[in-house]
Protein backbone atom coordinates (compact mmCIF):
# COMPACT_ATOMS: atom_id res chain seq x y z
CA UNK A 1 0.00 0.00 0.00
CA UNK A 2 1.26 3.46 -0.78
CA UNK A 3 1.80 6.23 1.72
CA UNK A 4 -1.33 8.06 0.62
CA UNK A 5 -3.51 8.78 3.64
CA UNK A 6 -6.66 6.69 3.35
CA UNK A 7 -8.51 7.96 6.39
CA UNK A 8 -11.56 10.16 5.78
CA UNK A 9 -11.16 13.88 5.53
CA UNK A 10 -11.44 15.64 8.86
CA UNK A 11 -8.84 13.63 10.70
CA UNK A 12 -6.25 15.40 8.58
CA UNK A 13 -6.06 19.11 8.05
CA UNK A 14 -8.76 19.88 5.49
CA UNK A 15 -7.31 21.24 2.27
CA UNK A 16 -7.71 24.98 2.01
CA UNK A 17 -6.64 27.68 -0.37
CA UNK A 18 -5.93 27.07 -4.03
CA UNK A 19 -5.33 23.36 -3.40
CA UNK A 20 -9.06 22.84 -2.71
CA UNK A 21 -9.76 23.45 -6.39
CA UNK A 22 -7.96 20.32 -7.60
CA UNK A 23 -10.26 17.33 -8.29
CA UNK A 24 -10.52 14.81 -5.41
CA UNK A 25 -8.08 11.95 -5.52
CA UNK A 26 -9.35 8.63 -6.92
CA UNK A 27 -9.90 5.88 -4.34
CA UNK A 28 -7.21 3.22 -4.37
CA UNK A 29 -8.81 0.36 -2.48
CA UNK A 30 -7.65 -3.24 -2.26
CA UNK A 31 -10.17 -5.45 -4.09
CA UNK A 32 -12.36 -7.62 -1.93
CA UNK A 33 -11.57 -11.30 -2.61
CA UNK A 34 -14.27 -13.92 -3.15
CA UNK A 35 -12.47 -17.27 -2.55
CA UNK A 36 -15.64 -19.41 -2.61
CA UNK A 37 -16.66 -18.06 -5.98
CA UNK A 38 -13.30 -19.20 -7.29
CA UNK A 39 -13.77 -22.67 -5.81
CA UNK A 40 -17.25 -23.00 -7.30
CA UNK A 41 -16.00 -21.87 -10.73
CA UNK A 42 -13.16 -24.40 -10.69
CA UNK A 43 -15.46 -27.24 -9.62
CA UNK A 44 -18.00 -26.40 -12.36
CA UNK A 45 -15.29 -26.18 -15.02
CA UNK A 46 -13.81 -29.48 -13.89
CA UNK A 47 -17.20 -31.24 -14.04
CA UNK A 48 -17.81 -29.86 -17.54
CA UNK A 49 -14.41 -31.00 -18.81
CA UNK A 50 -14.86 -34.44 -17.24
CA UNK A 51 -18.30 -34.81 -18.84
CA UNK A 52 -17.04 -33.83 -22.30
CA UNK A 53 -13.97 -36.07 -22.16
CA UNK A 54 -16.06 -38.94 -20.84
CA UNK A 55 -18.67 -38.47 -23.56
CA UNK A 56 -15.99 -38.38 -26.25
CA UNK A 57 -13.96 -41.36 -25.07
CA UNK A 58 -15.83 -43.68 -22.71
CA UNK A 59 -19.38 -43.83 -24.09
CA UNK A 60 -19.64 -45.86 -27.28
CA UNK A 61 -23.46 -45.54 -27.21
CA UNK A 62 -23.16 -41.88 -28.25
CA UNK A 63 -21.52 -43.18 -31.40
CA UNK A 64 -20.24 -39.82 -32.67
CA UNK A 65 -19.26 -41.10 -36.13
CA UNK A 66 -22.90 -42.15 -36.58
CA UNK A 67 -23.99 -38.63 -35.56
CA UNK A 68 -21.68 -37.17 -38.19
CA UNK A 69 -22.97 -39.58 -40.80
CA UNK A 70 -26.63 -38.63 -40.36
CA UNK A 71 -26.35 -34.94 -39.38
CA UNK A 72 -26.54 -33.82 -43.00
CA UNK A 73 -28.46 -36.79 -44.34
CA UNK A 74 -30.95 -35.64 -46.98
CA UNK A 75 -33.88 -37.11 -45.04
CA UNK A 76 -32.81 -35.25 -41.89
CA UNK A 77 -32.37 -31.94 -43.72
CA UNK A 78 -35.79 -32.38 -45.31
CA UNK A 79 -37.27 -33.14 -41.90
CA UNK A 80 -35.68 -29.99 -40.46
CA UNK A 81 -37.32 -28.09 -43.32
CA UNK A 82 -40.72 -29.54 -42.45
CA UNK A 83 -40.22 -28.71 -38.78
CA UNK A 84 -39.33 -25.13 -39.69
CA UNK A 85 -42.36 -24.86 -41.97
CA UNK A 86 -44.70 -26.25 -39.33
CA UNK A 87 -43.30 -23.73 -36.84
CA UNK A 88 -43.53 -20.72 -39.14
CA UNK A 89 -46.94 -21.42 -40.68
CA UNK A 90 -48.59 -22.25 -37.37
CA UNK A 91 -47.02 -19.25 -35.61
CA UNK A 92 -48.11 -16.83 -38.35
CA UNK A 93 -51.69 -18.10 -38.17
CA UNK A 94 -51.55 -18.12 -34.35
CA UNK A 95 -50.34 -14.52 -34.19
CA UNK A 96 -53.02 -13.24 -36.58
CA UNK A 97 -55.75 -15.18 -34.80
CA UNK A 98 -54.29 -14.13 -31.44
CA UNK A 99 -54.50 -10.43 -32.37
CA UNK A 100 -58.12 -10.94 -33.45
CA UNK A 101 -58.96 -12.76 -30.21
CA UNK A 102 -57.22 -10.12 -28.09
CA UNK A 103 -59.18 -7.35 -29.79
CA UNK A 104 -62.37 -9.41 -29.35
CA UNK A 105 -61.67 -9.81 -25.64
CA UNK A 106 -61.42 -6.03 -25.32
CA UNK A 107 -64.64 -5.48 -27.27
CA UNK A 108 -67.56 -3.75 -25.56
CA UNK A 109 -69.95 -6.33 -27.06
CA UNK A 110 -70.59 -9.05 -24.42
CA UNK A 111 -71.20 -11.82 -26.99
CA UNK A 112 -67.99 -11.11 -28.87
CA UNK A 113 -66.10 -10.95 -25.59
CA UNK A 114 -67.57 -14.25 -24.37
CA UNK A 115 -66.78 -16.06 -27.61
CA UNK A 116 -63.13 -15.05 -27.29
CA UNK A 117 -63.11 -16.08 -23.64
CA UNK A 118 -64.68 -19.49 -24.42
CA UNK A 119 -62.09 -20.08 -27.17
CA UNK A 120 -59.28 -19.44 -24.71
CA UNK A 121 -60.89 -21.64 -22.12
CA UNK A 122 -61.23 -24.55 -24.54
CA UNK A 123 -57.86 -24.39 -26.28
CA UNK A 124 -55.75 -23.54 -23.25
CA UNK A 125 -57.58 -26.04 -21.10
CA UNK A 126 -56.88 -29.15 -23.18
CA UNK A 127 -53.47 -30.67 -24.01
CA UNK A 128 -52.17 -29.88 -27.45
CA UNK A 129 -51.49 -33.59 -27.99
CA UNK A 130 -55.19 -34.37 -27.47
CA UNK A 131 -56.13 -31.56 -29.86
CA UNK A 132 -53.77 -32.91 -32.50
CA UNK A 133 -55.33 -36.37 -32.26
CA UNK A 134 -58.74 -34.74 -32.67
CA UNK A 135 -57.58 -32.93 -35.83
CA UNK A 136 -56.29 -36.20 -37.18
CA UNK A 137 -59.76 -37.67 -36.71
CA UNK A 138 -61.58 -34.76 -38.33
CA UNK A 139 -62.22 -36.84 -41.45
CA UNK A 140 -64.02 -39.40 -39.29
CA UNK A 141 -66.07 -36.86 -37.35
CA UNK A 142 -67.00 -34.63 -40.29
CA UNK A 143 -66.96 -36.86 -43.34
CA UNK A 144 -67.91 -34.10 -45.78
CA UNK A 145 -67.87 -30.34 -45.79
CA UNK A 146 -70.99 -28.92 -47.42
CA UNK A 147 -71.61 -25.42 -48.69
CA UNK A 148 -75.21 -24.28 -49.00
CA UNK A 149 -78.25 -23.36 -46.92
CA UNK A 150 -78.55 -25.45 -43.71
CA UNK A 151 -81.17 -28.25 -43.80
CA UNK A 152 -81.39 -28.16 -47.58
CA UNK A 153 -79.50 -30.03 -50.29
CA UNK A 154 -75.89 -28.65 -50.33
CA UNK A 155 -74.62 -26.90 -53.44
CA UNK A 156 -71.13 -28.33 -53.17
CA UNK A 157 -69.81 -31.12 -51.00
CA UNK A 158 -66.17 -31.95 -50.25
CA UNK A 159 -64.74 -35.13 -48.84
CA UNK A 160 -62.85 -33.99 -45.72
CA UNK A 161 -60.05 -36.51 -45.87
CA UNK A 162 -59.33 -35.61 -49.50
CA UNK A 163 -59.45 -31.91 -48.75
CA UNK A 164 -56.96 -31.72 -45.89
CA UNK A 165 -53.49 -33.23 -45.85
CA UNK A 166 -51.96 -34.34 -42.57
CA UNK A 167 -49.47 -31.48 -42.90
CA UNK A 168 -52.34 -29.01 -43.17
CA UNK A 169 -54.11 -30.54 -40.18
CA UNK A 170 -50.90 -30.44 -38.15
CA UNK A 171 -50.47 -26.72 -38.92
CA UNK A 172 -54.11 -25.99 -38.02
CA UNK A 173 -53.89 -28.01 -34.83
CA UNK A 174 -50.74 -26.27 -33.65
CA UNK A 175 -51.96 -22.83 -34.73
CA UNK A 176 -55.37 -22.96 -33.06
CA UNK A 177 -53.85 -24.11 -29.79
CA UNK A 178 -51.13 -21.48 -29.93
CA UNK A 179 -53.59 -18.69 -30.82
CA UNK A 180 -55.10 -18.96 -27.35
CA UNK A 181 -51.73 -18.21 -25.76
CA UNK A 182 -50.89 -15.51 -28.30
CA UNK A 183 -54.22 -13.81 -27.56
CA UNK A 184 -53.21 -13.28 -23.95
CA UNK A 185 -49.76 -12.03 -24.93
CA UNK A 186 -51.22 -9.56 -27.42
CA UNK A 187 -53.84 -8.43 -24.90
CA UNK A 188 -51.11 -7.72 -22.35
CA UNK A 189 -49.30 -5.68 -25.00
CA UNK A 190 -52.39 -3.66 -25.90
CA UNK A 191 -53.14 -2.94 -22.25
CA UNK A 192 -49.55 -1.79 -21.69
CA UNK A 193 -49.93 1.12 -24.13
CA UNK A 194 -50.84 4.36 -22.39
CA UNK A 195 -54.48 5.34 -22.81
CA UNK A 196 -53.37 8.82 -23.83
CA UNK A 197 -52.04 7.36 -27.09
CA UNK A 198 -55.49 6.17 -28.10
CA UNK A 199 -56.97 9.54 -27.11
CA UNK A 200 -54.36 11.50 -29.04
CA UNK A 201 -54.95 9.43 -32.18
CA UNK A 202 -58.72 9.70 -31.79
CA UNK A 203 -58.51 13.45 -31.25
CA UNK A 204 -56.55 13.74 -34.51
CA UNK A 205 -59.50 12.20 -36.28
CA UNK A 206 -57.95 8.79 -36.94
CA UNK A 207 -60.39 5.90 -37.14
CA UNK A 208 -60.17 2.67 -35.16
CA UNK A 209 -58.09 0.84 -37.76
CA UNK A 210 -55.50 3.60 -38.19
CA UNK A 211 -55.27 4.11 -34.43
CA UNK A 212 -54.70 0.41 -33.91
CA UNK A 213 -52.29 -0.25 -36.77
CA UNK A 214 -50.22 2.94 -36.63
CA UNK A 215 -50.26 3.95 -32.98
CA UNK A 216 -51.28 1.19 -30.56
CA UNK A 217 -49.91 -2.03 -32.09
CA UNK A 218 -46.43 -0.69 -32.95
CA UNK A 219 -46.03 0.30 -29.30
CA UNK A 220 -47.59 -2.90 -28.00
CA UNK A 221 -44.99 -4.83 -30.03
CA UNK A 222 -42.29 -4.01 -27.49
CA UNK A 223 -44.24 -5.92 -24.88
CA UNK A 224 -45.45 -8.60 -27.28
CA UNK A 225 -42.16 -9.66 -28.90
CA UNK A 226 -40.18 -11.17 -25.99
CA UNK A 227 -42.90 -13.63 -24.90
CA UNK A 228 -43.70 -14.33 -28.56
CA UNK A 229 -40.06 -15.28 -29.09
CA UNK A 230 -40.54 -17.72 -26.26
CA UNK A 231 -43.62 -19.11 -27.95
CA UNK A 232 -41.87 -19.54 -31.30
CA UNK A 233 -39.09 -21.54 -29.70
CA UNK A 234 -41.61 -23.52 -27.70
CA UNK A 235 -43.58 -24.14 -30.91
CA UNK A 236 -40.45 -25.39 -32.70
CA UNK A 237 -40.26 -28.17 -30.14
CA UNK A 238 -44.00 -28.78 -29.92
CA UNK A 239 -43.92 -29.70 -33.63
CA UNK A 240 -42.44 -33.01 -32.48
CA UNK A 241 -45.97 -33.91 -31.29
CA UNK A 242 -47.60 -33.77 -34.73
CA UNK A 243 -46.92 -37.46 -35.07
CA UNK A 244 -50.28 -37.63 -33.22
CA UNK A 245 -52.09 -36.34 -36.31
CA UNK A 246 -50.25 -38.43 -37.74
CA UNK A 247 -47.73 -36.35 -39.68
CA UNK A 248 -44.40 -38.14 -39.64
CA UNK A 249 -41.96 -36.15 -41.78
CA UNK A 250 -40.80 -33.65 -39.13
CA UNK A 251 -37.46 -33.82 -37.39
CA UNK A 252 -38.16 -35.92 -34.31
CA UNK A 253 -40.38 -38.56 -35.93
CA UNK A 254 -38.09 -38.81 -38.94
CA UNK A 255 -34.93 -39.32 -36.89
CA UNK A 256 -36.76 -41.84 -34.67
CA UNK A 257 -37.82 -43.73 -37.79
CA UNK A 258 -34.21 -43.84 -39.00
CA UNK A 259 -33.08 -45.00 -35.54
CA UNK A 260 -35.67 -47.79 -35.66
CA UNK A 261 -33.83 -49.18 -38.69
CA UNK A 262 -30.26 -48.63 -37.47
CA UNK A 263 -30.98 -49.77 -33.89
CA UNK A 264 -29.01 -46.76 -32.66
CA UNK A 265 -31.48 -44.37 -31.00
CA UNK A 266 -28.95 -42.20 -29.13
CA UNK A 267 -27.01 -40.78 -32.13
CA UNK A 268 -30.27 -39.92 -33.88
CA UNK A 269 -31.52 -38.10 -30.77
CA UNK A 270 -28.32 -36.09 -30.83
CA UNK A 271 -28.79 -35.32 -34.53
CA UNK A 272 -32.32 -34.06 -33.87
CA UNK A 273 -31.14 -32.03 -30.86
CA UNK A 274 -28.39 -30.35 -32.87
CA UNK A 275 -30.90 -29.29 -35.51
CA UNK A 276 -33.37 -28.00 -32.92
CA UNK A 277 -30.56 -26.01 -31.28
CA UNK A 278 -29.39 -24.61 -34.61
CA UNK A 279 -32.88 -23.44 -35.57
CA UNK A 280 -33.46 -21.97 -32.10
CA UNK A 281 -30.21 -20.01 -32.38
CA UNK A 282 -31.23 -18.55 -35.73
CA UNK A 283 -34.65 -17.60 -34.33
CA UNK A 284 -33.00 -15.85 -31.37
CA UNK A 285 -30.94 -13.70 -33.72
CA UNK A 286 -34.13 -12.77 -35.56
CA UNK A 287 -35.79 -11.82 -32.28
CA UNK A 288 -32.88 -9.55 -31.39
CA UNK A 289 -33.29 -7.54 -34.60
CA UNK A 290 -37.08 -7.35 -34.24
CA UNK A 291 -36.76 -6.06 -30.70
CA UNK A 292 -34.26 -3.47 -31.83
CA UNK A 293 -36.62 -2.31 -34.57
CA UNK A 294 -39.58 -1.82 -32.23
CA UNK A 295 -37.47 -0.14 -29.54
CA UNK A 296 -37.33 2.91 -31.84
CA UNK A 297 -37.59 6.12 -29.85
CA UNK A 298 -37.61 4.32 -26.51
CA UNK A 299 -34.09 3.96 -25.24
CA UNK A 300 -32.95 7.46 -26.03
CA UNK A 301 -31.77 9.60 -23.19
CA UNK A 302 -33.75 12.80 -22.83
CA UNK A 303 -32.02 16.09 -23.42
CA UNK A 304 -31.45 18.20 -20.33
CA UNK A 305 -34.60 20.11 -19.47
CA UNK A 306 -33.57 23.63 -20.40
CA UNK A 307 -35.75 26.30 -21.91
CA UNK A 308 -34.99 26.52 -25.60
CA UNK A 309 -36.82 29.77 -26.23
CA UNK A 310 -36.24 33.07 -24.48
CA UNK A 311 -39.47 33.81 -22.69
CA UNK A 312 -40.68 36.26 -20.14
CA UNK A 313 -43.20 35.94 -17.35
CA UNK A 314 -46.71 37.20 -17.90
CA UNK A 315 -48.28 39.10 -15.05
CA UNK A 316 -51.68 37.83 -13.94
CA UNK A 317 -52.32 40.89 -11.81
CA UNK A 318 -50.86 44.36 -12.13
CA UNK A 319 -48.86 45.24 -9.04
CA UNK A 320 -51.15 46.75 -6.45
CA UNK A 321 -54.33 45.93 -8.34
CA UNK A 322 -55.64 43.30 -5.93
CA UNK A 323 -54.85 44.14 -2.33
CA UNK A 324 -52.75 41.51 -0.62
CA UNK A 325 -51.82 39.65 -3.82
CA UNK A 326 -48.25 39.79 -5.07
CA UNK A 327 -47.94 38.86 -8.77
CA UNK A 328 -45.87 35.72 -9.21
CA UNK A 329 -43.29 37.60 -11.25
CA UNK A 330 -42.59 39.85 -8.27
CA UNK A 331 -42.30 37.04 -5.75
CA UNK A 332 -38.94 35.76 -4.65
CA UNK A 333 -37.92 33.12 -7.15
CA UNK A 334 -40.10 34.68 -9.83
CA UNK A 335 -42.64 32.75 -11.83
CA UNK A 336 -43.48 31.94 -15.38
CA UNK B 1 -77.88 32.81 -39.88
CA UNK B 2 -74.79 33.30 -42.03
CA UNK B 3 -71.58 31.42 -41.40
CA UNK B 4 -69.65 34.35 -39.98
CA UNK B 5 -72.20 34.77 -37.22
CA UNK B 6 -72.44 31.12 -36.25
CA UNK B 7 -70.48 30.80 -33.01
CA UNK B 8 -67.57 28.34 -33.23
CA UNK B 9 -68.73 26.57 -30.10
CA UNK B 10 -72.17 26.80 -28.60
CA UNK B 11 -73.12 24.97 -25.44
CA UNK B 12 -76.72 25.06 -24.26
CA UNK B 13 -77.40 23.52 -20.85
CA UNK B 14 -74.74 20.86 -21.40
CA UNK B 15 -74.72 18.25 -18.64
CA UNK B 16 -72.64 15.16 -18.12
CA UNK B 17 -73.01 12.40 -15.56
CA UNK B 18 -71.15 9.19 -14.88
CA UNK B 19 -73.91 7.10 -13.35
CA UNK B 20 -75.17 9.09 -10.41
CA UNK B 21 -72.09 11.31 -10.36
CA UNK B 22 -72.90 14.55 -12.16
CA UNK B 23 -69.75 16.32 -13.33
CA UNK B 24 -71.26 19.02 -15.55
CA UNK B 25 -74.47 20.83 -14.70
CA UNK B 26 -76.17 22.85 -17.36
CA UNK B 27 -73.16 24.59 -18.88
CA UNK B 28 -74.09 27.30 -21.35
CA UNK B 29 -71.51 29.35 -23.17
CA UNK B 30 -70.49 30.58 -26.57
CA UNK B 31 -67.13 30.94 -28.24
CA UNK B 32 -67.02 33.18 -31.27
CA UNK B 33 -64.69 32.79 -34.22
CA UNK B 34 -61.17 33.93 -33.40
CA UNK B 35 -61.96 34.15 -29.73
CA UNK B 36 -59.71 32.76 -26.98
CA UNK B 37 -61.55 31.40 -23.99
CA UNK B 38 -59.75 30.33 -20.84
CA UNK B 39 -61.39 27.85 -18.48
CA UNK B 40 -60.11 28.01 -14.94
CA UNK B 41 -61.17 26.40 -11.73
CA UNK B 42 -60.11 23.94 -9.07
CA UNK B 43 -59.40 20.34 -10.07
CA UNK B 44 -62.55 18.26 -10.28
CA UNK B 45 -64.56 21.28 -11.36
CA UNK B 46 -65.39 19.68 -14.70
CA UNK B 47 -63.38 21.97 -16.96
CA UNK B 48 -61.37 19.16 -18.59
CA UNK B 49 -64.49 17.03 -18.99
CA UNK B 50 -66.25 19.90 -20.72
CA UNK B 51 -63.27 20.35 -23.03
CA UNK B 52 -63.29 16.64 -23.87
CA UNK B 53 -66.99 16.82 -24.67
CA UNK B 54 -66.29 19.39 -27.35
CA UNK B 55 -64.44 16.88 -29.53
CA UNK B 56 -66.57 13.97 -28.40
CA UNK B 57 -63.90 12.17 -26.39
CA UNK B 58 -66.70 12.20 -23.81
CA UNK B 59 -70.38 12.13 -24.65
CA UNK B 60 -72.75 14.75 -23.38
CA UNK B 61 -75.67 13.33 -21.33
CA UNK B 62 -78.05 16.26 -21.77
CA UNK B 63 -78.22 19.61 -23.52
CA UNK B 64 -76.90 20.70 -26.89
CA UNK B 65 -73.29 21.15 -27.82
CA UNK B 66 -72.39 22.26 -31.31
CA UNK B 67 -69.18 23.17 -33.08
CA UNK B 68 -69.45 25.46 -36.08
CA UNK B 69 -73.19 24.94 -36.25
CA UNK B 70 -73.29 21.13 -36.19
CA UNK B 71 -74.02 18.94 -33.18
CA UNK B 72 -71.02 17.16 -31.66
CA UNK B 73 -71.31 13.38 -31.92
CA UNK B 74 -74.93 13.48 -33.11
CA UNK B 75 -76.92 14.28 -36.18
CA UNK B 76 -80.30 15.90 -36.10
CA UNK B 77 -82.94 14.92 -38.61
CA UNK B 78 -86.32 16.56 -38.04
CA UNK B 79 -86.84 16.32 -34.32
CA UNK B 80 -84.95 13.02 -33.97
CA UNK B 81 -81.32 12.85 -32.90
CA UNK B 82 -79.12 10.04 -34.21
CA UNK B 83 -75.80 8.89 -32.85
CA UNK B 84 -73.01 9.50 -35.38
CA UNK B 85 -71.17 6.59 -36.98
CA UNK B 86 -67.59 6.46 -35.59
CA UNK B 87 -66.35 7.36 -39.08
CA UNK B 88 -68.37 10.57 -39.12
CA UNK B 89 -67.39 11.38 -35.54
CA UNK B 90 -63.75 10.97 -36.57
CA UNK B 91 -64.36 13.28 -39.53
CA UNK B 92 -65.82 15.87 -37.16
CA UNK B 93 -62.73 15.69 -34.93
CA UNK B 94 -60.39 16.51 -37.80
CA UNK B 95 -61.55 20.10 -37.62
CA UNK B 96 -60.76 20.28 -33.91
CA UNK B 97 -57.17 20.14 -32.69
CA UNK B 98 -56.43 19.01 -29.17
CA UNK B 99 -53.36 19.39 -26.97
CA UNK B 100 -53.05 17.28 -23.84
CA UNK B 101 -51.53 17.84 -20.44
CA UNK B 102 -49.20 14.84 -20.86
CA UNK B 103 -48.42 15.69 -24.53
CA UNK B 104 -49.34 12.17 -25.70
CA UNK B 105 -46.86 12.29 -28.56
CA UNK B 106 -46.39 8.99 -30.34
CA UNK B 107 -43.08 7.81 -28.86
CA UNK B 108 -42.18 5.52 -31.77
CA UNK B 109 -42.21 8.34 -34.29
CA UNK B 110 -39.91 11.32 -34.70
CA UNK B 111 -41.26 14.83 -34.24
CA UNK B 112 -41.89 15.30 -37.96
CA UNK B 113 -43.50 11.85 -38.25
CA UNK B 114 -45.82 12.75 -35.40
CA UNK B 115 -46.92 15.86 -37.26
CA UNK B 116 -47.23 14.02 -40.59
CA UNK B 117 -49.23 11.03 -39.36
CA UNK B 118 -52.76 12.39 -39.57
CA UNK B 119 -52.39 14.26 -42.88
CA UNK B 120 -50.61 11.26 -44.45
CA UNK B 121 -53.43 8.91 -43.50
CA UNK B 122 -56.40 11.21 -43.90
CA UNK B 123 -55.58 13.66 -46.67
CA UNK B 124 -55.31 11.10 -49.42
CA UNK B 125 -54.01 12.30 -52.70
CA UNK B 126 -51.69 14.85 -51.19
CA UNK B 127 -48.13 14.01 -52.28
CA UNK B 128 -45.90 12.92 -49.43
CA UNK B 129 -43.32 15.59 -50.13
CA UNK B 130 -45.95 18.27 -49.72
CA UNK B 131 -47.16 16.78 -46.43
CA UNK B 132 -43.60 16.72 -45.15
CA UNK B 133 -42.87 20.28 -46.25
CA UNK B 134 -46.00 21.43 -44.48
CA UNK B 135 -45.04 19.48 -41.31
CA UNK B 136 -41.58 21.06 -41.29
CA UNK B 137 -43.19 24.45 -41.72
CA UNK B 138 -45.37 23.81 -38.67
CA UNK B 139 -42.37 22.66 -36.63
CA UNK B 140 -40.57 25.84 -37.63
CA UNK B 141 -43.58 27.80 -36.50
CA UNK B 142 -43.28 26.34 -33.00
CA UNK B 143 -39.51 26.92 -33.06
CA UNK B 144 -38.43 23.32 -33.55
CA UNK B 145 -37.24 23.18 -37.15
CA UNK B 146 -33.92 21.73 -36.05
CA UNK B 147 -35.46 19.01 -33.90
CA UNK B 148 -37.68 17.48 -36.56
CA UNK B 149 -35.79 14.16 -36.58
CA UNK B 150 -35.70 13.75 -32.79
CA UNK B 151 -37.83 11.20 -31.00
CA UNK B 152 -40.10 12.57 -28.25
CA UNK B 153 -37.91 10.94 -25.59
CA UNK B 154 -35.01 13.08 -26.81
CA UNK B 155 -36.94 16.31 -26.36
CA UNK B 156 -37.65 18.33 -23.24
CA UNK B 157 -41.21 18.62 -21.97
CA UNK B 158 -41.63 22.08 -23.43
CA UNK B 159 -40.37 20.92 -26.82
CA UNK B 160 -42.64 17.88 -26.73
CA UNK B 161 -45.65 20.05 -26.02
CA UNK B 162 -44.73 22.34 -28.91
CA UNK B 163 -44.48 19.33 -31.22
CA UNK B 164 -47.92 18.32 -29.93
CA UNK B 165 -49.25 21.74 -30.88
CA UNK B 166 -47.74 21.41 -34.36
CA UNK B 167 -49.30 17.94 -34.66
CA UNK B 168 -52.71 19.31 -33.70
CA UNK B 169 -52.34 22.08 -36.30
CA UNK B 170 -51.45 19.66 -39.08
CA UNK B 171 -55.08 18.92 -39.94
CA UNK B 172 -55.73 22.67 -40.22
CA UNK B 173 -58.35 22.76 -37.49
CA UNK B 174 -60.74 25.66 -37.05
CA UNK B 175 -60.74 25.20 -33.29
CA UNK B 176 -57.97 24.29 -30.87
CA UNK B 177 -58.54 22.76 -27.45
CA UNK B 178 -55.80 22.88 -24.80
CA UNK B 179 -56.17 20.67 -21.73
CA UNK B 180 -53.82 22.12 -19.12
CA UNK B 181 -50.99 22.28 -21.66
CA UNK B 182 -48.37 23.51 -19.18
CA UNK B 183 -49.33 21.65 -16.01
CA UNK B 184 -46.89 18.78 -16.55
CA UNK B 185 -43.94 21.06 -17.32
CA UNK B 186 -41.04 22.23 -15.21
CA UNK B 187 -41.74 25.87 -14.30
CA UNK B 188 -38.94 27.20 -16.47
CA UNK B 189 -40.31 25.40 -19.55
CA UNK B 190 -43.83 26.82 -19.27
CA UNK B 191 -43.00 30.11 -20.97
CA UNK B 192 -41.96 28.63 -24.33
CA UNK B 193 -45.26 26.78 -24.68
CA UNK B 194 -47.33 29.81 -23.68
CA UNK B 195 -45.37 31.87 -26.19
CA UNK B 196 -46.38 29.53 -29.01
CA UNK B 197 -50.00 29.61 -27.86
CA UNK B 198 -49.92 33.39 -27.72
CA UNK B 199 -48.65 33.53 -31.28
CA UNK B 200 -51.40 31.12 -32.32
CA UNK B 201 -54.04 33.30 -30.65
CA UNK B 202 -52.68 36.36 -32.44
CA UNK B 203 -52.98 34.59 -35.77
CA UNK B 204 -56.73 34.41 -35.20
CA UNK B 205 -57.16 30.80 -34.10
CA UNK B 206 -60.24 30.05 -32.02
CA UNK B 207 -58.98 28.51 -28.81
CA UNK B 208 -60.38 27.04 -25.62
CA UNK B 209 -57.70 26.68 -22.96
CA UNK B 210 -58.06 24.91 -19.65
CA UNK B 211 -55.25 26.39 -17.60
CA UNK B 212 -53.90 27.47 -14.26
CA UNK B 213 -51.74 30.14 -15.90
CA UNK B 214 -53.57 33.28 -14.85
CA UNK B 215 -50.95 35.50 -16.47
CA UNK B 216 -51.64 33.87 -19.82
CA UNK B 217 -55.39 34.13 -19.30
CA UNK B 218 -55.12 37.78 -18.49
CA UNK B 219 -52.93 38.64 -21.42
CA UNK B 220 -54.34 36.45 -24.17
CA UNK B 221 -57.92 35.42 -23.36
CA UNK B 222 -60.94 37.31 -24.58
CA UNK B 223 -63.14 35.57 -22.05
CA UNK B 224 -62.33 33.92 -18.74
CA UNK B 225 -64.71 31.30 -17.42
CA UNK B 226 -64.46 30.19 -13.83
CA UNK B 227 -65.95 26.76 -13.14
CA UNK B 228 -66.50 24.96 -9.88
CA UNK B 229 -68.50 21.87 -9.01
CA UNK B 230 -69.57 21.36 -12.62
CA UNK B 231 -71.14 24.79 -13.07
CA UNK B 232 -69.97 28.06 -14.56
CA UNK B 233 -69.64 30.35 -11.56
CA UNK B 234 -68.50 33.45 -13.32
CA UNK B 235 -67.40 34.55 -16.76
CA UNK B 236 -66.31 37.74 -18.42
CA UNK B 237 -63.35 39.83 -19.45
CA UNK B 238 -60.29 38.21 -17.83
CA UNK B 239 -58.96 41.49 -16.44
CA UNK B 240 -62.33 42.15 -14.84
CA UNK B 241 -62.72 38.67 -13.38
CA UNK B 242 -59.14 38.46 -12.13
CA UNK B 243 -58.97 41.85 -10.49
CA UNK B 244 -62.57 42.20 -9.43
CA UNK B 245 -64.16 38.77 -8.94
CA UNK B 246 -67.87 38.95 -8.14
CA UNK B 247 -68.38 35.62 -6.44
CA UNK B 248 -67.03 34.51 -3.11
CA UNK B 249 -65.98 31.15 -4.66
CA UNK B 250 -63.99 32.86 -7.40
CA UNK B 251 -62.31 35.14 -4.90
CA UNK B 252 -61.33 32.21 -2.69
CA UNK B 253 -59.87 30.32 -5.67
CA UNK B 254 -57.97 33.29 -7.09
CA UNK B 255 -56.47 34.19 -3.73
CA UNK B 256 -54.90 30.73 -3.70
CA UNK B 257 -53.55 30.59 -7.24
CA UNK B 258 -52.44 34.17 -7.83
Amino acid sequence: MSETPSRPAGSETPPTGPGAETPPEAIKAIKLRHPWRMVLAIVLAAIAVLFIVDAAVNRPVYNWPEVGKYLFDVRVIEAAGYTLQLTIYSMVIAILLGVALAVMRLSPNPVVKSVAWAYLWLFRGTPVYVQLVFWGLIGVIYKTIDIGIPFTEPWVSFDTSDLFSYFFLAVIGLALNEAAYMAEIVRAGLLAVDKGQDEAATALGLGWWHTMSRVILPQAMRVIIPPTGNEVISMLKTTSLVTAVPFSLELFTRTSDIAAKTYQPVPMLIVASIWYLAITSILMVGQYYLERHFAKGVDQRPAPQKPTVETSAMAAVEPGELPGVVPPSNRPGGGA
Amino acid sequence: MNAAETPMVKAEAVSKAYGSNTVLRSISLEVKRGEVLCLVGPSGSGKSTFLRCINHLETVSAGRLSVDGSLVGYRQHGDKIYELHPKDAAKQRRDIGMVFQRFNLFPHMTAVENVMLAPTLLKKGQPKGQVKARALELLARVGLAERSDYYPSQLSGGQQQRVAIARALAMEPKLMLFDEPTSALDPELVGEVLEVMKELAKSGMTMIVVTHEMGFAREVADTLVFMDGGVVVEQGDPREVLSNPQHQRTRAFLSKVL
